[in-house]
């Protein structure tokens, strides 16, 4: 009788499959559809042990090494593996506290109860010499080495820069980077960042459910090695570097010198500095907090590249050039100078006490107010332009040629364009076209909305020794091999003036050196080149300043040095350059008084800047 | 009968076939399983491979020593079989060993011995042979209570070792008595009480209830509204309605702890993963991390580093499903579909009334622990402890499961000396 319950078996047959298809689609579902299934599978097994290279060295250009990496330890716990651990002794040898203690572990284990997470950066060699031997009596505890810059010479800070982890923006941005990665932040370090870092490896290793290491994922099949970093070779040439550091102690200011034939920079000095070796390792956020809020010294502005001075009389020079290219000053051309130019109103741009009337040559070694004027106003006033403003356009266009008013694209990171005013800023100033040459009179002795850098004024001198042109300056000559230059800085750059009418500046030049207004900086064994500038500072005393280069012929170096509230340029400027220019050419100093007062000159209100030299440690609160 | 025709007359080799790759896709597994470095011999008698390796053997003795057996044997002394494996289903209550809080286990030697899984032999012979007598209707209330009985009574007592995932398996052989003419509507209970019971669990229940008794009003409107259908549709909205009701309470009161939580993982429910919801999220892992081809034999990361518990027992699809991808996984599914299907038509070819309702049985105890088995891993039903027939490793089941086969296809062998 159950033969008419036969067809059941479809029924129970159809039930069957439809299970079946059912679970066929569900794995079909988790096995193809989705992924987090095996990332989740990775995440569980996998762990990538990042191999950190040794960032590339950078020697400085006679070969000496500047900056190096010595072996650094970063202290890592796995929380899940932490027992019953001895936390005072802990705290006693990493110098936390309790309190401390728990509060990195507890954030650690929120990151991750099984994963490694960081429990003290960069722990150097030394104490990591005491951890090592205790280190067995804290399970869960292991170190990493990772590797910490390191600076031969405590000088340079700016330059250098200083490398610190990526953080979360650069992260987002930049696949290279995970969490834990060093990157260059500023100077050098920022801008050869790619070069330095080299290549990161990564060892894949497995571990099991109880996170016991179980060897290396298919025997390292997909294990990559790292690879260090390029070397740089800069030009910097750390003895001058360091003898500039020194001379401009007490100052505020900066000190640039440039090698004229190739734009390397010999030394750049940003003063008051600091030593880099504070910005180094676990030390560094602490003294950059500190450094950020010396507002007094402010030394983490670079004022090589980010402070901006009206140059003063330096600015003549470019008077003199540009006037000759333009056909309304020739070497014969005199002026008079009653004592100052005036300017109709009753008023005057001022001069000193001199002979008169002087031919450009005189003019560039008196550093005449008056004759410049004129020079600026015959420009201005040239009768083959329509008018002032075309006038005024094309005396831009050429300035701007010297390598001023825009950045010169130096290879450190933040430099400022400095400022050559547009028609445009006296158009809103004064109205439009209701502005000539005597109303912006004062940009002829480079005072007014001109803004110049020092590496622009070092880099002015470099381009007269060149008779017209430059290489942008530079601190990496090469890169990787010594021998190797610099392919980013191969281009010659030329100024909007004809190489003849250099002779006569460059003979100025020399005659304020020889029996002008920088005399001081002299030197018997040197045939030098100057220009003294005293730019004038609303808030306070002048900023004193020089520009030179030596020897006259072959020239070898082209120098600016300014410093602030100093007064004029022949007071300390001047004699500062000339010190640095023997420095570098002879190598030893014959002038000891005038190098003593020198480094003795304290510029800053009588004050000592309590930055520690050349100690690597935490800076005093 | 008394000329006896050789063990391997009219047997029939593809399910036979279907069993053998079973057996050795478990062994494989099992291997990859447990696998490591240090004990890697595939015959190394420490390891849980060695020792399914020796189960195997076991149990292919076990099959051709009932193929030895009159055929006759298994209907006859069906009472017997069933009366004695009742016995030490009671026996072991009280003298067992407790293995994973279940108490229903035999210690011999160095094995264990599960009488639970034997049980269910047992009581497929009973239920075929009370259901072979020629004079039973299901249809007859009296038929249906002892054809109930004869499930429910080793069902509690299964139950009554804390062994609920052995005790819910006899409940499969329902299909048994829907072929054998048991009314539709309670194999169909089966199915729609545990969907209504997780509905109950995670939509508000006055809207479940609603929606019943819309159900039932549609009914109603195309029924012959006779007073008895009337009767009828009302009792059953009535009972469903107060089954959600109770759902709630069942699963929290009623069941032990460690259920609640399988079901409130099931339903994705307060889930920690560390805890309660581990295993399921780990063998999703496993699975679901073998994409379409797996990662190759012994190449599981998450197989060999023990990351799902349980690995070559209960979870071991786990390993198939990693190591040898959505390819090895279909492979297996369609090997077990084949073998049901296979069962039902050679139950259908019977002549013996006995030996059909027992290839049914055959069949129904196989695919309630493959569906809940394989669901469980995918994370489709709660985790309920129970082997995946040939392939999980464990003598019992193994010995059990081919002993279970194995009459069937002597009965089917013999189908038309029969009757």
């Amino acid at each position: 009788m159950e033969r008419i319950y036969a067809d059941r078996k479809y029924i129970i047959i159809g039930f069957f499959l439809l299970i079946g298809l059912f679970y066929l689609a569900r794995l079909f579902y988790v096995q193809i559809l989705v992924d987090k299934y095996i990332l989740s599978a990775n995440n569980n097994v996998l762990r990538y042990v990042t191999q950190y290279p040794a960032r590339g060295l950078v020697f400085d250009r006679n070969g000496k090494l500047l900056v190096y990496n010595e072996a650094a330890y970063d202290l890592m716990v796995i929380p899940r593996q932490v027992k019953n651990p001895d936390t005072m002794a802990l705290c006693h040898l990493i110098g936390i506290d309790k309190q401390e203690f728990i509060n990195r572990l507890l954030k650690a284990r929120n990151y991750s109860p099984y994963r490694p997470s960081i429990f003290e950066a960069q722990i150097t060699r030394d104490s990591y010499g005491f951890l090592e031997e205790k280190l067995f009596l804290f399970p869960g505890f292991y170190v990493q080495p990772r590797t910490l810059r390191k600076y031969t010479y405590p000088v340079a800070a700016h330059t250098f820069g200083y490398i610190g982890e990526a953080g979360p923006d650069v992260i987002e941005k930049n696949t290279y980077y995970r969490p834990g990665d060093y990157i260059g932040i500023n100077g050098i370090e920022k801008s050869y960042e790619e070069i330095l870092r080299g290549k990161k490896g990564m060892k894949i290793r497995v571990f099991d459910v109880l996170n016991r290491d179980k060897g290396s994922f298919r025997e390292g099949r997909y294990d990559t090695t790292s690879v260090a970093g390029t070397d740089l070779y800069s030009s910097l040439d750390a003895e001058l570097q360091e003898y500039g550091e020194l001379l401009m102690t007490n100052k505020k200011g900066s000190i640039v010198a440039i090698e004229p034939q190739t734009g390397e920079i010999l030394c750049m000095i940003s003063s008051p500095s600091y030593d880099p070796n504070l910005l180094a390792g676990n030390i560094r956020k602490k003294n950059y907090t500190k450094l950020l809020q010396d507002t007094v010294y402010v030394p983490l502005f670079n004022r090589a590249l980010m402070a901006m001075y009206p140059p003063g009389s330096t600015f003549k020079l470019v008077d003199a050039l540009v006037g000759q290219q333009e056909g309304v000053l020739f070497p014969d051309t005199r002026y008079g100078c009653q004592g100052g130019f005036p300017l109709g109103n009753g008023k005057k741009v001022g001069c000193h006490p001199h002979p008169s009337p002087l031919d450009l040559i005189g003019a560039i070694q008196i550093s005449c107010n008056a004759y410049f004027c004129r020079v600026f106003k015959s420009i201005i006033d040239k009768k083959s332009y329509l008018n002032t403003r075309q006038a005024f356009e094309s005396w831009r266009k050429e300035v701007m040629s010297f390598g001023f008013g825009k950045k010169l694209g130096i290879d450190i990171p933040g430099e400022l364009n400095g400022n050559i005013p547009t028609p445009a800023y006296y158009d809103k100033y004064h109205g439009v076209n209701r502005w000539h040459s005597m109303t912006i009179i004062s940009l002829a002795i480079g005072q007014g909305e001109i803004g110049i850098t020092p590496v622009q004024l070092a880099n002015l001198a470099a381009l007269i020794s060149n008779r017209g042109w430059f290489y942008t300056p530079h601190v990496i000559r090469a890169i990787g091999r010594k021998d190797s230059l610099n392919e980013a800085f191969n281009t010659k750059h030329r100024v909007i003036v004809d190489q003849r009418y250099f002779d006569v500046v460059i003979d100025g030049m020399a005659n304020v050196v020889t029996g002008g207004t920088g005399k001081i900086a002299a030197i018997d064994s040197i045939t030098m080149c100057g220009k003294t500038g005293t730019a004038q500072n609303p808030h306070g005393k002048n900023h004193s300043i020089f520009i030179a280069f030596a020897p006259v012929q072959n020239t070898r170096i082209a120098i600016s040095v300014v410093c602030e509230n100093a007064g004029f340029g022949a007071t300390w400027a001047a004699p500062i350059a000339s010190l640095m220019i023997e420095k570098y050419l002879n190598r030893t100093i014959k002038r000891k008084d005038l190098e003593e007062r020198m480094i003795n000159g304290n510029l800053i209100n009588g004050k000592t800047p309590d930055i520690e030299r050349g100690q690597g440690n935490i800076l005093p609160d | 009968m008394r000329e006896d025709k050789g063990i391997f007359y009219r047997i029939d080799w593809v399910v036979v076939g279907l069993y053998l790759a079973l057996v050795f896709i478990g062994w494989l597994n099992i291997y990859a399983a447990v696998y490591n470095e240090n004990h890697n011999h595939i015959f190394d008698l420490s390891q849980k491979y060695g020792k399914q390796m020796i189960f195997i053997i076991a149990a292919m003795l076990l099959a051709l020593g009932i193929l030895i057996i009159d055929p006759k044997f298994f209907s006859q002394f069906a009472w017997f079989i069933y009366g004695f494996f009742l016995l030490m289903l009671v026996v072991v209550i009280f003298s067992g060993r407790e293995v994973a809080g279940s108490k229903g286990w035999f210690a011999i030697g160095g094995f264990g011995i599960q009488p639970a899984e034997f049980a269910k032999m047992a009581t497929v012979l009973a239920l075929a042979k009370y259901l072979g007598t020629l004079d039973v209707s299901l249809a007859k209330f009296r038929t249906l209570v002892i054809a109930s009985a004869i499930i429910l009574i080793p069902a509690i007592v299964v139950l009554l070792q804390h062994d609920t995932g052995s005790a819910i398996v006899f409940l499969a052989l329902v299909i048994v008595l829907y072929r054998a003419g048991l009314t539709g509507f309670i194999p169909l209970a089966f199915i729609v009480l545990p969907v209504l019971g997780v509905l109950a669990l995670v939509l508000p229940k006055f809207i479940l209830v609603a929606v019943l008794l819309m159900v039932a009003g549609i009914f109603y409107f195309f029924s012959d509204r006779k007073l008895r259908t009337i009767v009828l549709i009302s009792t059953i909205f009535i009972g469903s309605a107060g089954f959600v009701f109770s759902v709630d309470y069942s699963v929290n009161h009623i069941l032990e702890p460690h259920q609640t939580n399988r079901i409130h993982v099931l339903l994705g429910q307060d889930i920690d993963l560390k805890k309660e919801g581990y295993n399921v999220n780990q063998s999703l892992i496993a699975i679901g991390s073998g994409k379409m081809f797996g990662k190759g034999f012994l190449q599981g990361t998450q197989t060999k580093y023990n990351f799902v518990p349980e690995q070559s027992t209960d979870f071991i699809f786990c390993t198939v499903g990693e190591e040898w991808g959505f390819m090895g996984s279909a492979v297996l599914l369609i090997l077990y579909l084949s073998l049901f299907i296979r069962i039902i038509l050679m139950a259908e070819r019977q002549r013996s009334r006995f030996s059909r309702f027992y290839g049914y049985g055959v069949a129904s105890i196989l695919f309630f622990h493959f569906a809940i088995n394989i669901g469980m891993t995918l994370g489709m039903v709660p985790v309920i402890g129970i082997p995946l027939p040939y392939v999980s490793y464990g003598g019992s089941s193994l010995w059990a499961f081919t002993i279970l086969l194995f009459i069937f296809i002597r009965q089917d062998s013999y189908r038309y000396d029969l009757v």
